[in-house]
C-alpha cells in the first residue's frame, strides 16, 4: 500500500477500522476529537456502529456492553476523559473483557490544557481503575507506529482476553506524517467467543460479571489474572534501540520524549559522547529484560519524560540500583527541545565521569 | 426627536456587524479601511445628519459590550454625565 | 425596585449628554475569546447587567463550566470557581449549602448541561437547589470544534454527524426547559432567545427574575437562552441570528415552562 500524509488521530481511527473494528463509542475532547470525527463518517459508511455518547462514563460502559458480545470495540479519550473512564475500565478488568482504549494525553492535572504530555503514565500502567490489574499499554512514537500498534492492540486484546491501552501523547495524535495503512480486514460477524453473551441459543447460558462474593473466589479470579499477567510480561515486552552499542550513558524515553531524545542522542554521538537510546514501546509490560541487559554495560541512565517523573520509577525498579538513574522532564504540556535534552546529557555524562570509577572513562568517554 | 450618539470601543470590536443590523436608522458601518489590534474591521457610527436617537438597540445586540449610548434630552430616572 | 442604568467609568463619555447605556460594572472590560457575533457575549452581558441592577456583585459566586464558557471567570468581576465538564450544578450545590446567603450561578452550554451534565442538573432541580443556571443553547459543541450536541436539530450537519443528525440513531433534540419544568424543585424555568433586540430585552427580564427567585430562596431557577455559533454553523453572525429564529425556535419554543406561584407573586 502507498504512503499517505496522515494525522495521528485519523490514522489510529482508520487503522482500527481496517483491523475489523465493529463498534466505536466516544465523546469529544481535545486533542483526540479527530479520531471520533473520522469514525463518525467511516463507521456509518461501512454500516458499523458509531455513537457519540453523552459522556466518557457512558461511552466506556457502552464499550463494556458491546465488548460483552465478543465484538471488536474501541473508545478514545484524553486525560480528563480517561479519568472518567476508570470505573468502566475496572469493571472490564474484573470481567476479563477484551477492549482497546486510546488515551491521547494532555497537560494536567484537572482540566489542564490541550497541549501534549505523558502525565497519565501511572494511570495507564498501574491499573485499570481500582483493583489489581495491569492493562497492556502500547506507546507509539510516530504515526506509522500508531497505525501498527492499533492493529496489534486488537490482536493482543483477543489473544489474551485482556484490555489494551494505546497511550499517545497529544503530539502523536495531532502530528501529520507519511504512513502506510494496512489493508482492510473483514469484520468477523457471527463468530463470537464462547464466553460472549449473545443469547443462550443451543448452549448453556453465559454470565459476565465482576462480582465474586466470597473472598476465596475473588482471590481465585485475581490469581487467574495474575497468571495471565505473568504470561504477558514474559512474551510481550517491546522496545526499540538506537546507538546502544558501546554506550556509556543510556537515555530512556518513549513517545514524543523518545523522539526528542533520539535527536539529542545523535547529536551527542556526533560530539563524541558514547550515548544510546532505549525507547519502550510497551509501557506495560515494561521492557525490563532488555533494560536490565543494557544496564550491565552502561554506567548511568537518563530518563526523559513529559511529566514530573513517572516511567523513571519503572526504570529504577528494572535496574535495581546497579547504576545511577537521573531524570529530565517537562510538565504542563511543554515539549522538551533536543537542545535541552542534549545539555542534560552533557551534564550527566560529566557528572558520571567524575562519580563513577571506571577505566572506560579515561579512554573513550572523556573527549 | 431627541439627539443621541454612541461611542464604540474600537479596540474591542470584532466587526461582527450585529450593531449595524440592529440600527433602525442604518447609521453604523464596518470600517473596511482600517484594522484594529485584534485584526478586525471595527464598526463605526456614520451619522452626518445627526439622526441617532440614542435608542441603544446597537448596544443591546453588541456581544462585545463595546458600545456606549448617550442622549441629549434628560430622561426621567437617568443620571446625567457631568459636563 | 427602581432600575438604574449602570454607572461606570467611561473614557469616551459625551459631555452634556446622559448615559443611556454604559459598560456594566460587573463585566470586565477585556477582549473576549468568543468568535465575532457569538451571542455568548450578549448572554453574559445580561447576567452582568442584572447583577449590577440588583446590587449582587459582591455576593455572587460564579461556577464556570466547560465549553466556550470555560473562560467566563475572566469576564465577571466576581468570585468564581471552575467545574469539571457537566459538574457545575454539583459544585454550585456544595457552595450554596455552605453559603446560603450568597448568589450562586452556573453558566453552562448544551454539551455541558444536556450531555455529560444531565444527571447533575436534574438532581439539582429535584432537590430544589436555590441556585440559578444560565443555559446557553446553541445546538452544537463549540469549543471542541462543532460536534453534534443533544440539542442539535434533525439533519443538522456537524463534525460528528457528517451526514446530518439521524434521529433513528441518535434521537431527537433534547428540550431541557421542558424536562426540568416537570420537577417539583424547579421554581422558574423559562426559555428565551438572543436573536434580536426585542428578545434580548425579554431575556434580560428573565435573568432578573431568575436572580430574584434565588434572592427569595424559592427554588431552582434556569433561563435557557437560544444562542448562535456562527463559526461552527458555517454562517455569518447575522445569518446565525436568522437560523435561531427560523430553525431553532420551532424545536425550542420560547416561553415560561415553570413559574411557581411564589415566583408569580414576586
Amino acid at each position: 500500500m502507498t504512503k499517505e500524509l496522515l494525522k495521528g488521530n485519523v490514522a489510529i481511527a482508520e487503522a482500527a477500522l481496517r483491523a475489523g473494528l465493529e463498534a466505536y463509542f466516544g465523546y469529544p475532547i481535545t486533542p483526540q476529537t479527530e479520531l471520533l470525527e473520522h469514525l463518525s463518517r467511516r463507521m456509518i459508511e461501512l454500516g458499523r456502529v458509531f455513537l457519540q455518547a453523552e459522556s466518557e462514563i457512558a461511552a466506556i460502559h457502552m464499550v463494556y456492553g458491546a465488548a460483552c458480545t465478543g465484538a471488536r470495540v474501541m473508545t478514545s479519550s484524553s486525560s480528563p476523559g480517561f479519568s472518567l473512564m476508570q470505573e468502566g475500565l475496572s469493571y472490564m478488568a474484573g470481567a476479563e473483557i477484551p477492549c482497546v482504549i486510546v488515551d491521547v494525553m494532555r497537560g494536567g492535572p484537572g482540566l489542564g490544557n490541550i497541549l501534549p504530555s505523558q502525565s497519565d503514565y501511572f494511570q495507564v500502567t498501574r491499573s485499570a481503575g481500582h483493583g489489581d490489574f495491569r492493562p497492556i499499554v502500547l506507546a507509539p512514537a510516530s504515526v506509522q507506529e500508531a497505525i501498527d500498534f492499533t492493529g496489534l492492540a486488537f490482536d493482543l486484546a483477543e489473544k489474551y482476553r485482556h484490555m489494551v491501552i494505546l497511550a499517545a501523547d497529544g503530539l502523536i495524535g495531532q502530528m501529520m506524517e507519511p504512513a502506510e495503512l494496512p489493508a482492510m480486514r473483514a469484520v468477523r460477524r457471527g463468530e463470537r467467543p464462547a464466553w460472549a453473551t449473545t443469547g443462550a441459543m443451543g448452549r448453556a447460558r453465559n454470565i459476565i460479571s465482576s462480582i465474586y462474593m466470597q473472598a476465596e473466589e475473588e482471590e481465585g479470579y485475581n490469581l487467574k489474572i495474575q497468571k495471565r499477567l505473568r504470561q504477558i510480561a514474559q512474551a510481550e515486552q517491546r522496545c526499540a534501540e538506537h546507538m546502544t552499542e558501546g554506550a556509556v550513558l543510556l537515555v530512556v524515553g518513549y513517545g514524543t520524549a523518545g523522539r526528542v531524545a533520539y535527536t539529542a542522542v545523535e547529536a551527542a554521538r556526533k560530539a563524541g559522547m558514547k550515548v544510546g537510546l532505549l525507547r519502550p514501546q510497551t509501557l506495560w509490560p515494561f521492557p525490563e529484560r532488555r533494560l536490565s541487559e543494557l544496564a550491565d554495560n552502561v554506567e548511568g541512565c537518563l530518563v526523559v519524560e513529559m511529566n514530573a517523573g513517572q516511567m523513571v520509577d519503572d526504570v529504577r525498579l528494572a535496574i535495581g540500583g546497579q547504576i545511577p538513574v537521573s531524570f529530565y522532564g517537562r510538565m504542563g504540556g511543554v515539549v522538551p527541545m533536543p537542545e535541552d535534552v542534549l545539555t542534560t546529557i552533557e551534564t550527566e555524562y560529566r557528572r558520571l565521569a567524575q562519580a563513577v570509577p571506571s577505566n572506560r572513562w579515561t579512554k573513550e568517554a572523556l573527549c | 426627536m431627541a439627539k443621541g450618539t454612541i461611542r464604540i470601543d474600537q479596540s474591542r470590536c470584532k466587526g461582527c456587524n450585529l450593531c449595524a443590523t440592529a440600527c433602525p436608522k442604518d447609521l453604523i458601518r464596518i470600517a473596511l479601511d482600517r484594522l484594529n489590534t485584534g485584526g478586525y474591521h471595527p464598526a463605526m457610527l456614520f451619522d452626518p445628519g445627526s439622526n441617532c436617537t440614542g435608542c441603544a438597540l446597537c448596544a443591546v445586540m453588541c456581544p462585545e459590550v463595546c458600545i456606549s449610548v448617550y442622549r441629549e434630552a434628560p430622561v426621567k430616572g437617568r443620571t446625567p454625565v457631568p459636563a | 425596585m427602581a432600575e438604574r442604568t449602570a454607572q461606570t467609568e467611561s473614557e469616551d463619555r459625551v459631555p452634556g449628554m446622559e448615559a443611556v447605556y454604559e459598560h456594566p460594572r460587573t463585566l470586565n472590560k477585556v477582549v473576549t475569546h468568543y468568535c465575532p457575533g457569538c451571542t455568548h457575549g450578549i448572554g453574559q452581558r445580561l447576567v452582568a447587567e442584572a447583577l449590577d441592577e440588583l446590587g449582587l456583585r459582591e455576593r455572587t459566586i460564579l461556577v464556570a463550566s466547560v465549553g466556550c464558557s470555560v473562560f467566563v471567570y475572566n469576564y465577571f468581576d466576581v468570585d468564581a470557581v471552575q467545574a469539571a465538564h457537566g459538574r457545575a450544578p454539583a459544585m454550585a450545590t456544595g457552595i450554596k449549602r455552605l453559603e446560603p446567603d450568597r448568589i450562586v450561578l452556573t453558566y453552562q452550554g448544551d454539551g455541558d448541561m444536556a450531555s455529560i451534565g444531565l444527571a447533575e442538573v436534574v438532581h439539582a432541580a429535584v432537590r430544589g437547589e436555590k441556585i440559578t443556571t444560565i443555559f446557553i443553547n446553541n445546538a452544537i459543541y463549540g469549543m471542541t470544534g462543532g460536534q453534534m450536541a443533544p440539542t442539535s436539530l434533525p439533519k443538522q450537519q456537524t463534525t460528528s454527524s457528517p451526514f446530518g443528525r439521524d434521529v433513528r440513531l441518535t434521537g431527537n433534540p433534547l428540550r431541557m426547559s421542558e424536562l426540568l419544568a416537570g420537577l417539583d424543585g424547579s421554581a422558574y424555568i423559562v426559555r428565551r432567545s438572543l436573536h434580536d433586540a426585542r428578545n434580548v430585552l425579554k431575556a434580560k427580564k428573565a435573568v432578573l427574575t431568575a436572580l430574584k427567585v434565588q434572592m427569595h430562596g424559592l427554588g431552582f431557577s434556569m433561563v435557557e437562552l437560544l444562542s448562535s455559533c456562527p463559526t461552527n454553523w458555517g454562517l455569518s453572525p447575522e445569518e446565525s441570528l436568522k437560523w435561531i429564529e427560523n430553525e431553532m425556535i420551532p424545536y425550542f419554543p420560547l416561553g415560561d415552562y415553570k413559574v411557581a406561584d411564589e415566583v408569580a407573586a414576586l
